[in-house]
């Protein structure tokens, strides 16, 4: 009698952290959703106001379009069982098929949608300001739709079948599945469509001041509010254990961010004299980038190096890529989501609790973070050149330089963002 | 009657509205413009540093009877300075005539 109602109790609360479990993915998936609010901002913060309607649309659109063919499509790809050209990518499950009318794992689809979204939609900020809009929407749909769940299917299964999950890889929320993907495609971007007209004469980086700091700013903090749920939400469970070690990762979140707006912004004082504004904001999310991996894994102690080295790196990479290799990426989308993804994935190979080299660790940890990390970049940028090959033999990647320098609102939506203003050109 | 044009700081620009109404100058515009002149700015964007002789200055047209003008000119000239390179102009020429539209008066009549 008292075994069965024990059972009976059990199960009941089963049920009950089940349900707990599914309303947080929920809620951090909402809180995953907003980023797109702060990556908008960020990028119409960062360039100049002749373009901001066409961020305005390119943002809207990639999570539109990804929210569409991520359903459809995306979701199978990545988290089907049917293997495809062994393990590569999956296909969805013979009782369940392409495009989810009827599914028990609404949540997880809904959390996995927006994650996808995320990593589309950085690539917008690297070619900001001079590619052609349609182009843009559709390398989205191919970033969706396969670019980014193949690779997801390597690792985040969890399961026998990912190569990289058998392989003993760390990447919790993503720094490499997400971030790395992103910054690997939006390097690959910018070098293929080009430096803006006027960031380089005689060979020598100009400044190209982004019109409103304000935005700027307030779409890291939307981020950095968004990471939280991106985070916390990838312990994919609530109740007991994971109640604790979901609130540590958001402990070890926050101090990584908090870190990484230190390290910016001290190395810029130091260099330059002055605290500049957009690379702390950099910095922060260089931070919240590096330690998207390691947040399940590191101690707080761990969080804070992992920030602060994500945090400086975030800068001379910025400035290396900008001034050194001329590659134009208006709001540094390759450093601090190639970068310090990478980074941040490596870095997981000294930090560990479990098998980091600083905590007793053989070594053997960091190079799969390594050759993990790597993987999911050189793929994302081996992707992204096939797909934007194709497209500028065909309908081209850039606008053309009338419209670059009228800018892309007035010839891409036929409108401004800011009508009644004057908008500053350079 | 005559017409004063002044280029002044924007920071100066309260003290300048100030001091023209205490000498009975109350009525006149002024908008926002860009100028290019002697003064650098420095800046510092990403790493790059830069430096702009594009200046943000306020434009003020005062128009004033001609026994008004010196005490005007006066005013813009005491507290629009700052001492440094980049305090601004001052600029003044004839005015034909001037009509206030409510009541059709012309001449000092409409500018006072």
């Amino acid at each position: 009698m008292i075994v069965q109602e024990q059972a009976a109790i059990d199960k009941a609360v089963e049920a009950i952290t089940g349900d707990m479990s599914a309303l947080w993915i929920l809620i951090a998936g909402i809180l995953v959703f907003f980023m797109q609010a702060g990556f908008t901002l960020v990028e119409v913060g960062f360039t100049r106001s002749k373009n901001s309607g066409n961020i305005i649309m390119k943002n809207l659109m990639d999570l539109a379009i990804g929210s569409v063919m991520f359903w459809a499509l995306g979701y199978g790809i990545m988290y089907g069982s049917g293997l495809v050209a062994g393990g590569f990518f999956r296909t969805s499950p013979a009782d369940q098929g392409y495009f989810f009318f009827s599914a028990t794992d609404w949540y997880n689809l809904f959390f996995q949608t927006v994650f996808c979204a995320t990593a589309a939609t950085i690539v917008s900020g690297a070619i900001a300001e001079r590619t052609k809009f349609s182009t843009y929407l559709i390398f989205s749909a191919v970033m969706t739709t396969l670019i980014y769940p193949i690779s997801g299917s390597w690792y985040w299964p969890f399961d026998d079948d990912a190569w990289l999950n058998t392989a003993g890889f760390i990447d919790f929320a993503g720094s490499s599945v997400v971030h790395g993907v992103g910054g690997g495609a939006a390097l690959v971007a910018a070098i293929m469509v080009g430096p803006r007209i006027g960031k380089y004469v005689n060979g020598k980086a100009q400044a190209l001041p982004g019109h409103n700091m304000m935005y700027g700013a307030l779409g890291v903090f939307v981020l950095w509010l968004g990471w939280f749920g991106f985070n916390g939400g990838s312990q994919l469970a609530w109740g007991g254990d994971d109640t604790i070690a979901a609130s540590s990762v958001i402990i070890n979140t926050n101090l990584a961010a908090a870190m990484g707006a230190i390290g910016a912004l001290f190395l810029t004082w130091i260099k330059h004299g002055k605290a500049d504004i957009s690379m702390t904001l950099n910095g922060a999310l260089a931070g919240l980038v590096g330690i998207t991996a390691g947040c399940g894994a590191v101690s707080p102690l761990g969080s804070l190096a992992i920030g602060l080295i994500c945090g400086i790196a975030v800068v001379f990479s910025i400035e290396l890529i900008d001034q050194k290799f001329k590659i134009d990426d208006p709001v540094g989308a390759i450093s601090v989501h190639g970068t310090c993804g990478f980074l941040g994935t490596m870095l997981i190979g000294f930090f560990a609790l479990d098998g980091g080299l600083f905590y007793g660790g053989s070594g053997k940890l960091l190079w799969v973070q390594t050759y993990g990390s790597l993987s999911y970049i050189l793929w994302a940028a081996l992707a992204t050149f096939i797909v934007l090959f194709i497209l500028k033999k065909t309908i081209g990647l850039r606008v053309s330089e009338k419209e670059e320098v009228e800018g892309l609102d007035i010839h891409e939506h036929g409108t401004e963002a800011y009508p009644e203003h004057i908008t500053h050109d350079k | 009657m005559k017409k004063v044009e002044a280029i002044i700081r924007k920071s100066k620009f309260d003290e300048v509205k100030k001091a023209l109404h205490q000498i009975e100058v109350n009525f006149f515009s002024y908008w926002d413009v860009t100028g290019v002149g002697n003064e650098k700015q420095g800046h510092v964007y990403r790493g790059i540093s830069y430096s702009t002789s594009d200046i943000q200055r306020r434009y003020l047209v005062i128009v004033v009877s001609d026994n008004f003008l010196e005490r005007t000119v006066n005013t813009l000239l005491e507290t629009a300075a700052t001492g440094n390179v980049g305090d601004g102009k001052i600029f003044v020429s004839d005015m034909i005539e001037a009509y206030r539209i409510r009541t059709k008066e012309s001449g000092s009549a409409g500018i006072n």
